[in-house]
């Protein structure tokens, strides 16, 4: 057996905003084909863990991997290299309003890759088919539902054949009947064996499919294990406490 | 460096000139009290009749406003001041520059107000009218202020514009600030007096521009 | 009939109409490169802006104010008059061509930087997360976009701009007004005007159509 590889290492990661202390040191492995679902209250530093991952966001210190290289103390000029290797998905999508869903997937390609065009084509479609809208390959964003803008989302950053897949929140802005469109996309990629660090509020969809489950909170990781660890028997009077929450405003918004 | 500072910033030249220079301002700021004031009261009027139901006023109101946009201020300038006499209308300086600044002005501030206008929603008007309000009032008391409100920056940078317009009357030898410091420039030869007008112009502009440019970009970040 | 006699005289116009066609030829001429100029350098004024250097900001913030609060006749004039004493002498032509593109350049400087300071922040990260640079993503994603929103008010701008070219005929260059001026004083007729104001809205009236179709369409496109 040989061991499996480590994607990403986070290692005493710190950061902060002036004077605020966000993350204070987080240490975090991801090995490759796991899914690892960050959970964790409103303000605990997850999406500011996740930015550090492709340095949209600079650690205070500390030390990130990715597939082995630290890429903590590269130099800027080299930042666009890495980022091709981390794909990002974000909360708002960000879609280019001004370009056709297909050249939202070629751009990178084309540019930062250095692709030929034909290629950067085709790559486009396969992605395009692999999230279920090869159709709307010639659609603009604007013409889009919030999920297919999501899915589309993920297929500009799959086309770039990144290692390791970072997702922020990439339901919660959207309608609840389109959720499921999404997650079953993100579903298909862990089959296919795509390393993953969510960050979501999707309770029951870490529960299917996580692999592991990280508990975040004041800018610490303070308790992770596998699902049924985490939501069956949770150890730390915080985690009890954001799960009651949790589920509470659950069963509020089942009631309405 | 020096023959620059000779030629465009000579101090004694500028010192000489000024009372000449300030006179100038003088009529540059009256001509554009009253080219404002007509210009804003006839943009309004114009504007609400480019919107107006009946269609003969709306597409005159329109082909007006079309017309004198397209024409540049200096020509119609010109045109009134030298035209006109020709059909036996001899006009003053001033008034000339009066005339054919609101044939233009107005167009301007039409446009303004019509967009303002236009971006208040319908049920604003719908809202007033099922209160009681007349058409009129509705107009005057809930879409007009929100109206003005929308296109503040705008009106603020045709203001400008209307003073920068203003220079304009030196070409009819009114004596406006940017003639009188031609004169000087042509008695003195030397380019000073004109720089001092433009810093005289700048003093005024200046903080007004800044305005408009903060006043957009807070309608940006919003 | 003496109306007609006066400002549609046939035999002037005629007669002056070969002139009034190659004044137009000027007319356009200097619109055309004063219109690509202004834009392209706006275009990279603003884009040298996203780097972030303290001291240039500074300097393109104070010129695009300076030029945008100053009437550009007089800047017309402070190079024309003042040019030859520093022993330059540039034609009236170039003097209205380097005035006219600097103030352009002025306006859509804020016109594009107001675009890229509206473009989410998000676009940036969209296109910094998928590896691009920074200056691919100012390029591919946040320019364009930015250019997009700006459409409206620079063209606006680029006709209120191009106008302008009429200024040259306080400094003698053979555009249409001045060379239907002289005209005019030659013949002792308002014809020459007349046709002025008919070539000045032959070029102007169908920018200013397309300027409203454009307005709306870009008004409903964001
Ligand atoms: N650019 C920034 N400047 C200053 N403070 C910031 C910045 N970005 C984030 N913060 C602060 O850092 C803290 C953590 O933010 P972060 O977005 O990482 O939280 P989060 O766990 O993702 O929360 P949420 O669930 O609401 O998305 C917050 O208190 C936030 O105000
Ligand atoms: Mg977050």
């Amino acid at each position: 057996m040989t061991q499996p590889r480590t994607m990403l290492e986070i290692s005493g990661l710190e950061k902060s905003f002036g004077d605020i202390e966000v993350l204070k040191s987080i240490d975090l492995k991801v090995q490759e084909g796991e899914l690892v679902f960050v959970i964790g209250p409103s303000g605990s530093g997850k999406s500011t863990m996740l930015r550090c991952c492709n340095r949209l966001e600079e650690p205070t210190s500390g030390a990130i991997f990715i597939e082995g290289e630290r890429i903590t103390d590269i130099p800027r000029r080299d930042l666009d290299r890495m980022r091709l290797k981390v794909g990002m998905v974000f909360q708002g999508f960000h879609l280019y309003p001004h370009m056709s869903v297909l050249k939202n997937v070629m751009l990178a390609q084309i540019k930062a890759l250095k692709r030929a065009k034909p290629e950067a084509e085709a790559r486009a479609l396969e992605m395009l088919d692999q999230v279920g809208l090869k159709h709307k390959a010639d659609a603009m964003p604007a013409e889009l539902s919030g999920g297919q803008q999501q899915r589309v989302a993920i297929a500009r950053a799959l086309a770039l054949d990144p290692g390791v897949m970072l997702f922020d929140e990439p339901t919660s802005a959207l309608d609840p009947e389109l959720v499921g469109s999404v997650l079953k996309v993100m579903k298909d990629l862990r089959d296919k064996g795509m390393t993953m660090l969510v960050v979501s509020h999707e309770m029951q969809f870490a529960r299917e499919a996580a692999d592991r489950v990280i508990f975040m909170d004041g800018g610490y990781v303070v308790e992770q294990g596998t699902p049924e660890e985490i939501f069956g028997n949770p150890k730390s009077d915080r985690l009890k406490t954001f799960l009651s929450r949790v589920s509470h405003e659950d069963a509020g918004a089942e009631a309405d | 460096m020096d023959t620059f500072i000779q030629t465009f910033f000579n101090l004694d030249i500028m010192s000489q000139a000024f009372p000449l220079l300030l006179k100038g301002a003088v009529m540059t700021l009256k001509l554009c009290a009253v080219v404002i004031v007509c210009g804003l009261a006839g943009g309004l009027m114009l504007a609400l009749a480019a919107l107006s139901p009946n269609r003969a006023l709306r597409w005159s109101a329109i082909a007006y406003i079309d017309l004198f946009r397209a024409l540049p201020p200096l020509v119609l300038l010109v045109f009134v001041y030298s035209g006109l006499p020709f059909a036996g209308v001899r006009l003053s300086p001033f008034m000339a520059v009066v005339i054919a600044f609101f044939l233009n002005n107005s167009s301007y501030f039409a446009e303004v107000f019509r967009a303002g206008i236009n971006a208040v929603p319908k049920g604003q008007t719908e809202a007033a009218r099922a209160t009681g309000l007349s058409q009129a009032q509705a107009l005057t008391y809930v879409v007009l202020p929100q109206a003005v409100r929308n296109v503040l920056p705008d009106l603020l940078s045709n203001t400008v514009e209307v003073v920068k317009l203003t220079s304009l009357a030196s070409v009819v030898s009114l004596s406006e600030l940017l003639y009188s410091a031609n004169m000087a420039r042509s008695v003195t030869y030397n380019a000073s007096p004109l720089v001092l007008a433009a810093g005289m112009y700048l003093l005024v502009l200046w903080p007004l521009v800044r305005v408009i440019a903060r006043y957009q970009r807070g309608l940006a970040v919003n | 009939m003496r109306f007609i006699e006066t400002f549609f005289n046939t035999k002037v116009m005629a007669d002056y109409m070969p002139d009034l066609i190659h004044a137009m030829g000027v007319t356009l001429g200097l619109a055309v490169a004063t219109i690509i100029t202004g834009i392209l350098c706006g275009a990279a004024l603003a884009c040298l802006r996203v780097a972030g250097l303290k001291l240039v900001n500074f300097c393109i913030i104070v010129f695009a104010d300076i030029m945008r609060a100053l009437p550009p006749l007089v800047l017309i004039l402070i190079l024309f008059f003042g040019m030859p004493s520093l022993g330059l002498n540039i034609s009236g032509w170039m003097v209205v061509y380097i005035v006219l593109s600097l103030v352009l350049t002025a306006f859509s400087e804020e016109i594009f930087w107001g675009g890229l300071t509206a473009i989410p922040a998000g676009q940036w990260e969209a296109g910094r997360a998928t590896g691009l640079s920074k200056a691919q993503t100012l390029f591919y994603i946040a320019f364009p976009q930015a250019a997009r929103r700006g459409i409206p008010p620079l063209v606006n701008r680029v006709l209120a701009t191009t106008k302008l070219t009429a200024l040259g005929s306080v400094i003698g260059v053979k555009e249409i007004l001045s060379v239907s001026s002289s005209a005019q004083s030659f013949s002792g007729s308002a014809t020459p005007l007349t046709m002025a104001a008919i070539a000045y809205l032959i070029i102007f009236i169908p920018a200013v159509i397309a300027s409203h179709k454009i307005e709306r369409r870009y008004h409903f496109a964001t």
